[in-house]
């Protein structure tokens, strides 16, 4: 009895450090979407480039779509914009949501470096942005034919997020 | 004539503290101190989803901005508090929940604290158990053993009150 007590400290230390390596791997800005398999918040808003047409979630009805906030103050957006053209030129339809911008800004934007967007839905208001719980930009939403959100990327998506993360849920639900 | 120009610069010093007062702290009407101390529980309790160590009030970020207007419009409509927080933790979570709720895997960390207390009472009281005179005695010699070793002490130490008694008898005698 008296040597296994012996032990004890042992214990709690493989315990511990086992909770605490895994802690490491992990990222602590990563966070679930409260939204994952809930259909799109309704909304009626206009669309970029073309302000007195308005568009509701039926938007997101009848075809697959990722969902890209943006804005033109985002640094990361920037970043970001040549992997969505050329994501856009593979045929995949993105939906953008112009968080919180300035229309004439971000119009400009568009013509400077290429439009991917299949539309940009215009919040200026971030009422959308909330309802969607966007918590800054880029952000990429994966939603279904059926407008429900299957996956929600925070950050830049690159080649390797697309790849590892994006692509196996497109596929699916192609 | 210089009181009048201190009394300008005051004028002019106060404008400008009280300005940049305004741009961190934002100014709201509530309808009542109640819902202002309500308002202050709410932002001091919820996080802020993109700085995760900070709650909304303390914040700068624009989400927490947007957050706490929300959460003073719902207020002023008349929303109950637990809608409020219902209204954050549908679109962001649990997580910004600084308060969990008690459900099954919150359980440990609602419990932890007072299994940590009850535990360290028990290893506290073994500790001075072991430690108690009565036992420390003991490991070296057995119960017979003891035994004697009273019916030893007590002999001796009858003997010895016997003696001292008469000594100090004696003594008081001779005085």
């Amino acid at each position: 009895m008296a040597r296994i007590k012996l032990f004890v400290p042992l214990i709690i230390f493989i315990v511990l450090a086992v909770f605490l390596l895994n802690g490491l791997e992990r990222d602590p800005n990563a966070m679930p979407s409260a939204l994952i398999d809930q259909p799109i918040p309704e909304f009626l808003l206009p669309v970029l480039g073309d302000e007195n047409r308005q568009v509701d979630q039926q938007l997101f009805q009848g075809q697959p779509a990722l969902l890209n906030v943006w804005a033109t103050w985002c640094i990361s957006c920037r970043v970001e914009h040549p992997f969505l053209n050329s994501l856009a030129q593979q045929g995949i339809r993105i939906v953008g949501l112009n968080y919180k911008d300035d229309v004439v800004e971000a119009n400009k934007w568009l013509s400077d470096k290429g439009d991917p967007y299949a539309l940009s839905i215009v919040d200026s208001t971030g009422r959308m942005g909330l309802d969607l719980g966007v918590f800054g930009a880029p952000e990429t939403y994966v939603v279904d034919s059926s407008g429900t959100i299957r996956y929600k990327h925070v950050g830049v998506v690159d080649d390797r997020v697309w790849q590892q993360h994006l692509l196996p849920i497109w596929q699916q639900i192609k | 004539m210089f009181k009048c120009l201190r009394n300008y610069t005051m004028f002019l010093v106060l404008m400008v503290v009280s300005g940049s007062a305004l741009s961190v702290v934002e100014l709201r009407e509530f309808s009542s101190d109640q819902q202002r101390d309500r308002y202050q529980v709410l932002v001091n309790e919820l996080r802020c989803p993109k700085c995760q160590n900070q709650n909304l009030a303390d914040s700068n970020s624009p989400i927490a901005a947007d957050l706490r207007q929300e959460i003073f419009r719902m207020l002023e409509e008349g929303k109950s508090d637990q809608e409020i927080v219902d209204f954050l933790v549908a679109r962001y979570g649990e997580f910004v929940m600084y308060r969990p709720p008690v459900k099954k895997t919150t359980l440990l960390l609602w419990l932890a604290p007072g299994l940590l207390l009850v535990g360290g009472v028990i290893i506290m009281l073994t500790i001075r158990r072991r430690q108690s005179p009565e036992r420390k005695t003991n490991p070296i010699l057995k119960a017979e053993e003891l035994d004697r070793l009273d019916e030893l002490l007590g002999e001796n130490s009858l003997g010895e009150t016997g003696d001292s008694s008469s000594i100090s008898k004696k003594g008081s005698k001779d005085k």
